[in-house]
C-alpha cells in the first residue's frame, strides 16, 4: 500500500487527552470524534485536514489513557498512517487492532518537517520525504502482528482464523 | 536462566514452561475489565464477532467514569453497559450504589488476585501488580475480542528491576515513591517494559502504597508494575479472594534490562509540575509560592481508606483556605462507609471540603471539578497533561494526600509539616 500526503507535525509525548479530550468521550461515533481531534493543541487540524494527510509525532506518541477513541479519531480524520520516533504501547496496540498503520523511525523523525510531502509504503516501511529527498526505513512489525495489520485489524484477523 | 514475575505469569497462562523477553505469546485471561467509556465500543466489537461471552464470571464492568450520568449521552453509554450485563448475566457488574472506582473495587473485593492475568480497557489496569498479578491496559478492540475468546496476545516485556532499600519515613506515601521514580526514569523510561519491584524496602510499603505505585507504572510508559508476594499481600487478600491462587516470585537469576535503586529513607514530599507526571520536584525546592484554586483527593491512585486517613489527619482542626475548593472522593462505597465510621467525613465537612460519591469524574476532566482558564489544582490523581482537568490553560500539580490536604489548608502547594 503506497500513500502520499502532506505532513501534520507534532512533538514529543502527544497524549491521548490531547488527541481526543475526555469531554468528547460521551460518544464513540468516529466522525464526531474526528471533529474534535487535536483541538486543544491545534484547532486548525480538524478544520483543515485532508483525506490522505499524514501525522508525524516525536517520542512516546499516544501516551496516557487507553482510549481507543484516540486512534479512531485520527483514522476518521482521513489520516491513513502515523509516523513517530516511538509510540506508547497501548496506543500502538490499538492502532494495529483498528487497522491504522503506525511506523516507528526513531530519531530520523527530526528530519521531517510540517507540510513536507511524504510517500509511504506501509508494507515495506519505506518512507520518502519528497520535499527534502530523504528516505527513512521504519522498524518492521513483529511476527503475527504483521498478519493482524495485513488483515486490516484484529477483528478481521479473528474472523479469518476462527 | 531464571524468569521475572511477569515472565512466570505470562508463561503459565500461555501453557509454556518458560518464556523470555521479546517472545510473542497468546495467553488465557483470568479477568477482563471495562468501564462506561470503553465498554460500549468493546461491546460493539464483541457483537461483530458473533460468539457468546467466554466466561460470565471473568468479565468486570464498572461504570465509574461519567457516572452517576453527567449528561444524556453518558446515560446512554451506561445503558449500553447495563443492558449487556443483564443479557449476558455478567457477575461482576456494578450498579450505582455498589459501584466504586474500578481499580479500587477490584482489589478490595478480591476479584483480582496474586498470579492472575488481567487485561482492562483502562490504562490504569496495571494497578493490580500491587497484589502480585500481571495486569495491563488495552483498547476496546482487544477487550471486545477478549470477551469472546478469553485470550489476548502479548509481547513478553523486558523488565526493569526497581530495588527499594531503606524504610519509608513518616509523611511519605506511595505517591512520593512513584513520582520520584518517574522523575528519575522519565515518562517513557519504562516504555513497553515491566517494572518489577524488589528489595528490603518493599516491606515498609503498605498495600495502599503499593496500589498507588503500581497504578502509575503506565505514567512511565510501563506495561505492568508488579510487586512480590509477602506477608502484607497475604494479609490483604486473606478475606477478600475466595478462589485458589498461585503467587509468583522472581528467580534469583532472572534477567533485567536495567536496575533502578531508590532509598526510601531519603524521600521527601514531591509534586509533579504541569504538564507531565515526570516533572517531579521536591516541595521544599519550590522557590516562589504557587497559589492554587482547587484540590482533588481521590481517584484510582489515591482514593483508598488510608489516603483519606492521611488527609483527615492533616485537616483535623483546620479549614480549606479562602479561594480554594477541595473535593474529596472516596474510591468505593466501602471506603466511604468506613471513612464515615471513623469520623473522617465529619473532619472533611467541618473543614469545608465537598465530599462526593465514588467516581473518576474530575481526574479526566469529566465532571465534578472541571477547571476554568488560568486555574491551578493540586490533585492526588495520576495525570497532569495539558487540559486534562478542564480548560486547556488550567494546570494540574500531582501529589500525594499529605501535600494535597496541606495545600488546601494553606492555599498554596505545601507540605503537611507546614500546617500548624
Amino acid at each position: 500500500m503506497k500513500l502520499e500526503g502532506k505532513v501534520w507535525r507534532y512533538g514529543d509525548n502527544i497524549d491521548t487527552d490531547v488527541i481526543i479530550p475526555a469531554r468528547y468521550l460521551n460518544t464513540f461515533d468516529p466522525k464526531e470524534l474526528a471533529s474534535h481531534c487535536m483541538v486543544d493543541i491545534d484547532e486548525s487540524f480538524a478544520q483543515n485536514v485532508q483525506e490522505g494527510d499524514i501525522m508525524v509525532g516525536g517520542r512516546n506518541f499516544g501516551c496516557g489513557s487507553s482510549r481507543e477513541h484516540a486512534p479512531v479519531a485520527i483514522k476518521a480524520s482521513g489520516i491513513p498512517v502515523v509516523i513517530a520516533a516511538s509510540f506508547a504501547r497501548i496506543f500502538y496496540r490499538n492502532g494495529i487492532n483498528i487497522g491504522l498503520p503506525l511506523l516507528e523511525i526513531g530519531d530520523d523523525v527530526e528530519k521531517i518537517n510540517a507540510d513536507d510531502k511524504l510517500r509511504v509504503d506501509v508494507s515495506t516501511g519505506v518512507i520518502e520525504d519528497l520535499t527534502t529527498g530523504d528516505v527513512f526505513h521504519a522498524h518492521p512489525l513483529p511476527g503475527f502482528v504483521q498478519e493482524i495489520a495485513a488483515s486490516g485489524g484484529l477483528i478481521e484477523y479473528i474472523k479469518k482464523n476462527k | 536462566m531464571g524468569m521475572t514475575m511477569s515472565e512466570k505469569i505470562l508463561a503459565k497462562h500461555a501453557g509454556l514452561e518458560r518464556v523470555e523477553a521479546g517472545q510473542l505469546v497468546t495467553c488465557k485471561l483470568d479477568m477482563v475489565l471495562a468501564n462506561d467509556i470503553t465498554a460500549p465500543p468493546s461491546i460493539k466489537i464483541f457483537e461483530s464477532i458473533g460468539r457468546p461471552v467466554f466466561d460470565k464470571e471473568k468479565i468486570a464492568l464498572v461504570p465509574d467514569h461519567f457516572q452517576p450520568a453527567k449528561d444524556i449521552k453518558s446515560a446512554e453509554l451506561a445503558k449500553i453497559v447495563r443492558d449487556f450485563a443483564v443479557k449476558h448475566e455478567i457477575v461482576h457488574y456494578f450498579e450505582q450504589g455498589r459501584v466504586g472506582i474500578e481499580h479500587v473495587i477490584l482489589p478490595e473485593q478480591g476479584i483480582v488476585a496474586p498470579g492472575m492475568l488481567t487485561i482492562g480497557a483502562d490504562s490504569h489496569t496495571c494497578t493490580y501488580g500491587a497484589v502480585n498479578g500481571f495486569a495491563t491496559g488495552v483498547g476496546s478492540t482487544d477487550l471486545g475480542a477478549a470477551m469472546a475468546t478469553g485470550e489476548a496476545w502479548f509481547k513478553v516485556p523486558q523488565a526493569i528491576k526497581v530495588e527499594l532499600t531503606g524504610t519509608k519515613p513518616a509523611g511519605i506515601s506511595g505517591k512520593d515513591v512513584i513520582l520520584t521514580l518517574i522523575g528519575q526514569i522519565g515518562v517513557d523510561g519504562a516504555l513497553y517494559k515491566s517494572l518489577e519491584f524488589a528489595g528490603v524496602g518493599v516491606k515498609s510499603l503498605t498495600m495502599t502504597d503499593r496500589l498507588t505505585i503500581s497504578n502509575m507504572a503506565i505514567e512511565a510508559g510501563g506495561k505492568a508494575g508488579i510487586f512480590p508476594y509477602d506477608e502484607i499481600t497475604a494479609a490483604y487478600v486473606k478475606d477478600r479472594v475466595k478462589k485458589p491462587f498461585e503467587p509468583v516470585a522472581a528467580d534469583d537469576d532472572a534477567v533485567y534490562c536495567q536496575v533502578v535503586k531508590i532509598d526510601l529513607s531519603t524521600l521527601k514530599p514531591v509534586v509533579a509540575f504541569p504538564h507531565l507526571p515526570g516533572n517531579t520536584k521536591r516541595v521544599e525546592d519550590i522557590e516562589e509560592p504557587i497559589a492554587i484554586q482547587q484540590v482533588i483527593i481521590g481517584s484510582c491512585t489515591n482514593g483508598r481508606l488510608e489516603d483519606l486517613q492521611i488527609a483527615a489527619e492533616v485537616f483535623k482542626g483546620h479549614k480549606v483556605a479562602d479561594g480554594v475548593r477541595c473535593i474529596v472522593i472516596p474510591g468505593s462505597p466501602a471506603v466511604y462507609k468506613e471513612a464515615m465510621k471513623r469520623g473522617y467525613i465529619d473532619i472533611f465537612l467541618d473543614a469545608d471540603c465537598a465530599v462526593s460519591t465514588p467516581t473518576c469524574g474530575p481526574c479526566l476532566g469529566g465532571y465534578m471539578g472541571i477547571m476554568a482558564a488560568g486555574e491551578k489544582c493540586v490533585s492526588t490523581t495520576n495525570r497532569n497533561f495539558r487540559g486534562r482537568m478542564g480548560h486547556v490553560d488550567s494546570e494540574v500539580y500531582l501529589a500525594g494526600p499529605h501535600v494535597a490536604a496541606a495545600s488546601a489548608i494553606l492555599g498554596r502547594i505545601a507540605t503537611a509539616e507546614e500546617v500548624q
